[in-house]
């Protein structure tokens, strides 16, 4: 009882400080608004505004009715450039597609050969020289096969493939990325406030003094977790409601509690890592380097940025350690796809195992660390 | 000491004058450092600046010295105004600055020399006056045999020494001096004055400034400006202050000398006696020993201490004190030895204990942000003090320790004497039965001090609470029942004060204290060997050499310019070299680091989608169905067949739950339509949640099912459908086989001489400023421009072998040749690395503290890097702020050009456009940085 006093009114404490850092605050409110906003809707993985370039040596009606099945927004207006200006304009970078239309093409078509379109791709522009390659592809095929429909039969066929995209139909990227965001935010300010708080301590003596009380490790770092998660707890679901619910219109197929229950297990991990780091670097500059390397590596290795199943065999198992890649992948499982319990208790699982491994063994170092603190 | 030659009277010319305030003013915020001062200081004498902590002594030598910003009226030093930048360049080297803090403006990881050495370079002293002159001032100092010591593992009073010989290196002919002795021990406090004495024996025409808390200290010098709250109180010699207010010493002057109000209520302080009998023991310790490392830190402390005694600690820093106090308290467990407390033992984790126990650490260790309620209220509910109690307790306290009227003030906006009495009011709520006190009174002034102690003696004689105590003033060690004596870890001599007076037949504490020091290192010297010096302290008034007499200013009047602005450049580059490589942490980040990373990156990051995981809801089960089917089973790499979902509803869930990624439905009758020509339709259905992988496998999708439409071995084969389509041939053009490495590896790079060299550079500049040692830049000669560039030097150079690194890892590793001009890449690099450090100062120059400095420049760095930078998708299909912070940001250039260099076999020509780019980011972000960078501080 008095345990979970002491917790209480150190993590109040906790917030008091924390609030009264004007610079924090400001930080916490930006990362929370519009640093997700932007990365939201600034950045899609759909193509969008590619730059297409034709050179047609055909120049038949067909040729030019190709040319203009491009257009915004998914395509910059096509440009046309004469066939030997290929290979330097793509050196160059200026487009990331250039179609090359053969000559005598309308005539081959109309007597029935299939004539070859030659497609160049920027293939270092990995997620849109896929997808972009496989859109030009169906558009120029069914131009085709509508302008010939026109003036001859075409035979219908054989069979038909409809493709239905579930849980975002339209394939809106904002959706996507606007959780991500608010999940990456989390991970680095959640971090970043917790460890800085056992620093900032540590360094003003203050936390010597606590020590001198009867108060134990336990309480103090309990203090930390439950102060700093909840702050970036309430900031998440501000950001949730304000961004991407009112602003970006994300709809939130499932259960928002069960959402939160799951950002609560990993706020519990991400508080833990924070007072990890906080111990273990001697001072500020020392905790800042560490942060970017566990950061980053948490970030890009989440699956939010590329697929998980994209990564090596071996990595894959690794970052199945990483709280953060579960974080992301029940996130959508709640968000979009409207799974319930049954579909994420495994992540939950898996989050609060490593979570309390982690709270158990940073608590450990935390006293040892108090105790040679000189 | 110091003959006390008396000065003509400050009133006369002008050209006596050294330094002339008038109405100077100075405000932090809303607190008034400065209040509207005016002051004469005659020239060629020993001037003492005495007052407590906090009322404006290191403000005002700050504005003199020209460290700080003049914010309100005119100081005029060596014949010209301090405000004028011209007038600061051209006396800078005349006058030398000694902050405020053991070793502030010392770099902690160069060694003796090398800071000695520093100071002599930003001065222009050529390498060959340099050799000369430094191995003689550490001579005189007596520092010669500790040079290549580093300035970290020094004492108090040797960094103090490494301090004044970086001030004396250039001859100045103005020494300001801040509380010089501040927290050093007494036998070297003598040995430093008499250095002083010494350097102006050598030159009679040099001015000294210091400032003092110790009274005592300034009984000695010429001239005494005796300042309170912002306000000079009086001036004059100290026998003509002591004889205008009838007193026999300088602090009693200086209590005179206080306005009424502040007196008011203040009386000497009387100790009432001990009740007599033998108490029970409070405190006993018994051969406590604390070592860190081969470092001994606390040596077999032996003590006992009875209930209700005050128990004085005193000692320099460094001493073991406060180590000895956390052995005590528990918050370190001693290597050796025991500590009980009313008898029992104190461990780690003993709750009893810690109820009877009150402390004050040594620095202000309450909550600055919040208010003094709060503080007290917090402590209250931590102890478990019941509310009503609690708050009768506050109460009774608020009032006794008089701080009704700051209930509501940030503890952190007190005045030093306010907060030391929060602190005590803090660490007694609870009615400990032992307080252990850190050095309580330093900085705090003398009434407020009297008051302070006035407090303790009635705590210690009313309530039987035993006090221990440390200090450093000689005046408080008097005030105490018993002492000991402590200087590099162990006890000299504990006694009361009295006794120890009269064992050494000595005047006064202080020189009782010196006697017993002296002592020790006597026998010390006598049992290491017979030949090996003394360590840390020389005898007292035998310097190895006479100080340096010949002023190197002629010779350095005949050094070009360009060459002295070159040379300061070389000397921070050079220190900050130095410093990088004894910083272990930051050498491994520098370099580890970013291979680390590399390798996370060029593993992990991969657009690659293969096997993806798919189910087939067949509700035909006809062999057409079953061949349609095979198609994508056969598809592999790209699917990776999961068992079939038997119903709709199966299918739905395993998509829920990200078990597969896509469920091909094939429809009742799919066989008969087929046979039948009339085309049925297969439905797929897709996991769109994460877009990009969404729309990979439809294309995916649609390409095998297109595939099986042409061939004709499939059995979907259908001529008549095929007529008159276009064969679409694709060229992947740079990247063959489409891998995502090679477009991610060369890509990586980027990222990482962003993130690592903006960090570092960002925190190798606020660290100065945090820690103080940047007051060097202000108060030398050395340019904004030559700073910078000096500091940024040694970090581009880090950022081309972190190039070298990776692009070694690139190569071997992920086997990412390069096809392009590496050398154009090379020089892109280098302007990479020039303007990513360039980001690092800039955002230097608006963060004032390492962590403000770190969190802004991650925050501004790491989004726009991986956004908006080309790495996850192009500049060029960017929208809105996202596409104009892409097209700005150096980043998206070099991606550009290592892409370039590395996968699409980019020759020259083709990577000027990035190299043009990168090359004008960096003067644009230096010169930013140079107009933020401030030369004085505000």
């Amino acid at each position: 009882m008095n345990s979970l006093l002491n917790i209480l009114w150190l993590g109040l404490k906790e917030i008091r400080s924390l609030l009264s850092d004007a610079v924090l605050v400001v930080f916490v409110v930006y990362a929370f608004t519009l640093a997700i906003y932007v990365q939201a809707t600034g950045t899609s993985s759909e193509v969008n505004n590619a730059s297409i370039a034709f050179a047609d040596e055909d120049g038949s009606a067909l040729s030019k009715e190709l040319l203009n099945a491009f257009y915004p927004p998914r395509f910059k207006l096509p440009e046309l450039i004469s066939p030997d200006e290929v290979q330097a304009s793509m050196d160059r970078g200026r487009f990331m597609f250039v179609v090359v239309i053969p000559p005598r093409f309308e005539h081959d078509l109309r007597a029935g050969r299939n004539p070859d379109i030659q497609l160049n791709i920027d293939a270092t522009a990995m997620q849109q020289a896929g997808i972009g390659s496989g859109y030009i592809r169906s558009i120029i095929n069914d131009r085709v096969s509508s302008f010939l429909k026109r003036t001859e039969e075409t035979g219908p066929k054989p069979v038909n493939l409809v493709v239905r995209k579930l849980f975002n139909p339209n394939g809106v990227s904002s959706w996507f990325k606007s959780v991500v965001a608010i999940i990456n935010q989390i991970t680095l300010l959640t971090v970043v406030l917790t460890g800085a708080a056992v620093i900032r301590e540590r360094e003003h003596g203050t936390l010597e003094h606590l020590l001198v009380m009867p108060l134990t490790a336990f309480e103090i770092a309990m203090a930390k977790v439950w102060a700093n998660g909840l702050v970036i707890l309430v900031a998440t679901g501000a950001s949730l409601l304000l961004v991407v619910h009112m602003v970006l219109k994300v709809p939130f197929a499932g259960s928002v509690v069960l959402w939160f229950v799951g950002v609560v297990l990993y706020l519990f991990f991400a508080t833990a890592l924070g007072i990890f780091l906080g111990t273990i670097s001697r001072s500020m500059a020392q905790f800042a380097l560490l942060i970017i390397l566990v950061v980053l590596v948490l970030m890009l290795l989440s699956g939010g940025s590329t697929p998980v199943e994209s990564q090596p065999k071996w990595l894959q198992y690794v970052t199945y350690l990483l709280p953060a890649r579960h974080f992301v992948s029940f996130s959508q499982v709640i968000i979009y796809r409207g799974g319930g319990l049954e579909a994420v208790w495994r992540q939950f699982l898996m989050v609060s195992a490593v979570g309390v491994g982690f709270f158990v063994y940073s608590l450990s170092l935390f006293r040892k660390s108090i105790a040679v603190s000189k | 000491m110091v003959s006390s030659a008396s000065p003509e009277s400050p009133g006369g010319s002008s050209s006596r004058l050294v330094v002339s305030i008038q109405d100077v003013t100075h405000r932090y915020g809303k607190v008034v450092a400065l209040d509207g001062i005016s002051l004469d200081v005659p020239s060629g004498i020993m001037v003492g600046i005495v007052g407590p902590d906090g009322v404006g002594k290191s403000t005002l030598m700050a504005l003199v010295a020209g460290s700080k910003k003049m914010q309100q009226g005119r100081v005029t030093v060596l014949d010209g105004d301090i405000a004028d930048a011209r007038h600061r360049r051209a006396v800078g080297p005349r006058i030398a600055y000694m902050p405020q803090g053991l070793g502030k403006n010392l770099y902690l990881e160069l060694s003796v020399y090398d800071n000695v050495d520093f100071m002599a370079r930003l001065f222009g002293l050529s390498p060959e006056e340099r050799k000369v002159r430094v191995p003689e001032l550490l001579a005189a100092t007596g520092l010669g045999k500790f040079a290549e010591r580093p300035a970290g593992k020094l004492s108090g009073g040797m960094k103090q020494k490494v301090g004044l010989c970086g001030a004396l290196v250039h001859d100045p002919d103005l020494l300001i001096l801040d509380e010089p002795t501040t927290g050093v021990d007494p036998l070297s406090r003598r040995q430093f004055w008499s250095l002083i004495d010494e350097i102006r024996a050598g030159r009679p025409g040099m001015s000294v400034i210091i400032s003092t808390a110790y009274m005592d200290e300034a009984q000695q010098w010429d001239w005494i400006v005796a300042m309170d709250a912002g306000r000079v109180l009086a001036t004059g010699t100290p026998a003509e202050l002591m004889a205008r207010t009838g007193t026999q010493d300088l602090e009693r002057c200086f209590i005179a000398l206080l306005p009424e109000e502040k007196r008011r209520g203040h009386k000497e302080i009387t100790i009432p006696p001990r009740p007599a009998g033998k108490a029970e023991l409070a405190i006993e310790a018994d051969g406590l020993t604390c070592r860190f490392g081969t470092f001994t830190a606390v040596d077999h402390v032996t003590l006992s201490i009875e209930r209700g005694e005050i128990f004085g600690f005193l000692g320099s820093n460094g001493c073991g004190k406060s180590t000895t106090m956390k052995m005590l308290t528990g918050l370190l467990p001693p290597t050796e030895g025991t500590a009980k407390l009313f008898g029992s033992s104190v461990d780690a984790g003993s709750m009893e204990v810690r109820k009877n126990l009150g402390y004050m650490t040594q620095a202000f260790s309450l909550y600055g942000e919040l208010s003094v309620q709060q503080n007290l209220v917090l402590h209250a509910r931590l102890y478990h003090l019941p509310p009503d109690k609690a708050k009768a307790r506050i109460e009774e306290l608020v009032e006794r320790f008089g701080l009704r009227a700051h209930l509501d003030a940030l503890a952190g906006d007190l005045p030093m004497g306010l907060r030391q009495r929060l602190s005590l009011a803090v660490a007694v709520l609870h009615g400990p039965q032992i307080l252990i006190l850190d050095e309580p009174t330093s900085g705090v002034d003398p009434v407020a001090r009297d008051s302070f102690w006035e407090l303790l003696i009635d705590l210690s004689r009313k309530q039987g609470v035993t006090i221990f105590v440390t200090t450093h003033f000689m005046n408080e060690g008097m005030r105490c029942d018993r002492i000991s004596l402590m200087n590099a870890g162990r006890v000299l001599a504990a006694d009361s004060p009295q006794k120890l007076i009269e064992a050494r037949k000595a005047d006064s504490l202080e020189t009782a204290f010196i006697g017993y020091m002296e002592d020790a290192i006597a026998e010390k010297a006598r049992a290491e060997s017979k030949d090996a010096a003394p360590k840390d302290a020389a005898p007292a008034r035998a310097p190895e050499a006479p100080p340096p007499q010949q002023p190197p200013a002629a010779r350095r009047a005949d050094r070009a310019g360009l060459q002295l602005r070159l040379g300061r450049m070389l000397a921070y580059a050079h220190n900050e070299t130095i410093q990088i490589l004894r910083d272990r942490v930051r050498l491994a980040f520098a370099f580890a680091g970013s291979a680390l990373l590399m390798l996370v990156f060029g593993f992990g990051i991969t657009t690659d989608v293969e096997n993806i995981r798919y189910a087939s809801l067949d509700m035909d089960q006809t062999p057409e169905s079953r061949a349609y089917l095979e198609q994508f089973s056969a598809a592999k790499p790209y699917f990776a067949l999961t068992p079939p979902a038997q119903s709709s509803d199966e299918a739905l869930r395993r998509l829920q739950s990200d078990d597969v990624s896509m469920v091909l439905e094939i429809p009742p009758r799919f066989g008969l339509d087929f046979r039948r020509g009339s085309g049925p339709e297969v439905l797929a259905q897709v996991d769109g949640a994460m877009t990009f992988r969404g729309d990979t496998v439809e294309q995916y999708v649609q390409g095998v099912h297109n595939r099986m439409l042409q061939d004709p071995a499939s059995g979907f084969h259908s001529e008549s459908a095929l007529k008159g389509t276009a064969n679409i041939e694709e060229r992947f053009l740079y990247n063959p086989t489409f891998k995502s490495v090679y477009s991610i590896v060369p890509s990586v790079p980027a990222l990482l001489l962003l993130l690592i060299p903006a960090i570092l550079m960002t925190v190798s500049i606020v660290r100065e400023k945090e820690l103080g040692s940047i007051i060097n830049f202000y108060v030398t000669p050395t340019g904004r421009l030559e700073y910078l560039l000096g500091k940024q030097l040694p970090y581009v150079v880090i950022g081309m072998a972190n190039f070298f690194i990776l692009t070694a890892l690139a190569l071997i590793v992920f086997g990412v040749p390069i096809k392009g001009s590496f050398l154009t890449l090379m020089l892109c690099t280098l302007f990479y690395v020039a303007a990513t450090t360039g980001i690092g100062m800039v955002t230097s120059t608006f963060t004032g503290s390492q962590v403000a400095a770190v969190f802004v420049t991650a925050i501004l760095t790491i989004v726009p890097t991986i956004q908006f930078s080309g790495l996850l998708q192009p500049v060029s299909t960017l929208q809105g702020g996202a596409g104009l912070v892409g097209s700005i940001w150096p980043a998206s250039y070099y991606m550009h050009a290592s892409l370039g260099a590395f996968t699409k076999g980019l020759g020259a020509g083709l990577l000027m456009r990035d190299v043009a780019f990168l090359a004008v980011c960096v003067p644009v972000l230096l010169a930013i940085s140079v107009i933020g960078l401030r030369k004085q501080e505000k």
